[in-house]
């Protein structure tokens, strides 16, 4: 049975003039243990589908189960991790692992042992007790991520996690994830607009339309990892999904000459 | 080190000229000692004022009770006295309100109108009112140093948790936090800086409050002693605990500053 259910789920967005619809008709079954990528362009929907999924922002109409529970509200089953890192800057490295495990009311000796282990996992240990304004976005995205790990929860969300990132750190980070994704058997829903990320990363890529938001094509990954971004099988898919962002980045492009041509 | 001492000479220039053209002007005998007294007496007048009276007797006192039995240093813990109490009611008042009316709409709009009222008056205007409801001494005092520092802290603490970062709040929401934990763990600590802002303004209006408020209400403190100094036509004296006000509420302001720097040593905005 799928671990994430996505059933007929729309979002509308009401607007001044006229309503935004930002999903409409997503049908979606996520496997535990599947990594899955959400791909498209601005404005297709992709993050706000994943807030719904987190159960930030629920759909305006449809249902989403996660284990067969319906989502209703932001949960530690589903462990976020946002493109802004969103650490707390008031605590230290070694607080922001804590935070999660606090409120889980685990004891201090376990904690303190957890801290010690997702330090040594995530390269972390001379960070400890760093605040998160010393640390490069690589380093906070590292945080982030044990962050979210030090609550156990089976499915990790992420929000275009790296794209702030520069090309090696990403890549660094990028191949961390798959280890990490491949150690713990984690479920991973992983926004982007990077199609290459996602061919590197994802056993399927859910290209979505632009406005409103649907799926366009469920593509499975079957190379076999680690995936090498200059082979041809590679290349070959990137071109392919590669036109089909680019016919949504069109619309994108044309609706927002359209709203320039009304101001 | 060469730097700093170079930077403290340059710093010492304008002053020290100041100081010259000043004395020079007061020994030329331009004006009389009573409009401009000489650096050099105001100088003697404050050390006189800084020092105890009585040479220090060892079997009936200790020597900081001693050390500390001058004029000045009296008057000084007075005021300091003043508004350190003021601020602390002010402050204590204005912190849980200004928290309450930035997490919820509706104390917001049940609070907010009164508030922009009172706010645009300001502390000195309350001292008739504060003299008949308090009568004299230090109670009229700290209730006119309370209101000076409560806006400050009130408006930036209002300020400072509807500024926080939605972000935040879903971080902690997805981690599990709840109503309670997500303010005390949250929005307290993310909307420090604002408040300490505010703390910051709220110390600096209540020591010109609590100079004001001694000129009328009491009979010791800063404000006061100089006023005194004034019927006694002793300008040296007046400079001297004007000199003694500046330095007092530069300490103060520094004191503030560093507390704030510690507590902020997380923020990006102070990289030290």
């Amino acid at each position: 049975m799928a671990q994430i259910v996505v059933e007929r789920v729309a979002k509308i967005f009401p607007g001044k003039e006229q309503d935004v619809v930002a999903l409409r008709d997503i049908d979606l079954e996520i496997a535990k243990g599947e990594f899955v990528c959400l791909l498209g362009p601005s404005g297709c929907g992709k993050s706000t589908l994943l807030n719904a999924v987190a159960g930030f922002s629920p759909p305006t109409s449809g249902s989403i189960r996660v284990d067969g529970r319906i989502v209703t509200e932001p949960g530690p089953d589903r462990g976020m991790v946002f493109q802004e890192y969103a650490l707390f800057p008031w605590m230290t490295v070694a607080q922001n692992i804590a935070f999660g495990m606090q409120m889980q009311k685990r004891t201090k000796a376990e904690i303190a042992a957890r801290i010690d282990q997702l330090l040594g996992l995530l390269k972390l240990a001379d960070f400890r007790d760093r605040f998160p304004k010393d640390l490069s976005g690589g380093m906070r995205q590292r945080v982030a991520i044990a962050r979210v790990l030090a609550i156990d929860s089976p499915i990790l969300l992420m929000d275009e996690p790296f794209g702030a990132l520069d090309a090696l750190t990403r890549r660094n980070l990028q191949d961390e994830l798959l280890r990490i994704w491949a150690e713990f058997g984690k479920t991973i829903l992983f926004v982007t607009h990077s199609i290459e990320e996602s061919i590197y990363l994802a056993d399927r890529i859910v290209v979505m339309t632009y406005r409103p938001g649907t799926v366009k094509r469920d593509q499975h990954v079957t190379l076999p990892r680690p995936r090498d971004a200059a082979s041809a099988e590679f290349n070959e898919l990137k071109r392919e999904l590669g036109l089909l962002v680019m016919e949504e980045q069109q619309r994108h492009a044309a609706d927002e000459m359209k709203l320039a041509a009304i101001d | 080190m060469a730097g700093k001492l170079k930077a403290f000479l340059t710093g010492a220039i304008v002053p020290v000229l100041v100081l010259a053209v000043w004395e020079a002007t007061a020994r030329a005998g331009l004006f009389s000692p009573i409009v401009l007294p000489a650096p050099s007496a105001v100088a003697v007048r404050w050390w006189a004022y800084l020092t105890p009276g009585e040479p220090w007797d060892q079997a009936s006192q200790s020597w900081l009770a001693w050390a500390l039995s001058g004029e000045l240093p009296s008057d000084a813990i007075g005021s300091l006295y003043r508004v350190l109490v003021g601020f602390a009611v002010g402050a204590g008042l204005a912190l849980p309100l200004g928290l309450l009316m930035g997490a919820s709409d509706r104390i917001y709009a049940l609070m907010n109108p009164l508030v922009q009222i009172l706010r645009p008056i300001p502390p000195i205007a309350y001292i008739p009112l504060a003299i008949v409801w308090f009568g004299l001494g230090n109670p009229p005092s700290v209730f006119l140093i309370a209101l000076g520092a409560f806006f400050p802290v009130l408006m930036n603490t209002i300020a400072g948790v509807r500024h926080v970062d939605g972000i935040y709040l879903r971080a902690a929401k997805n981690l599990g936090a709840g109503q309670w934990t997500l303010f005390t763990r949250v929005i307290l600590p993310a909307s420090t800086p604002y408040i300490l802002a505010g703390v910051r303004i709220g110390i600096g209006t209540a020591f010109i409050v609590v100079i004001v408020s001694e000129m009328i209400a009491v009979n010791n403190g800063l404000g006061f002693r100089i006023l005194e100094a004034r019927e006694f036509m002793w300008s040296d004296k007046i400079i001297a605990g004007m000199l003694t006000i500046g330095l007092l509420g530069l300490g103060l302001d520094t004191a503030v500053s560093r507390l704030n720097n510690h507590l902020l040593r997380w923020h990006r905005g102070l990289e030290h």
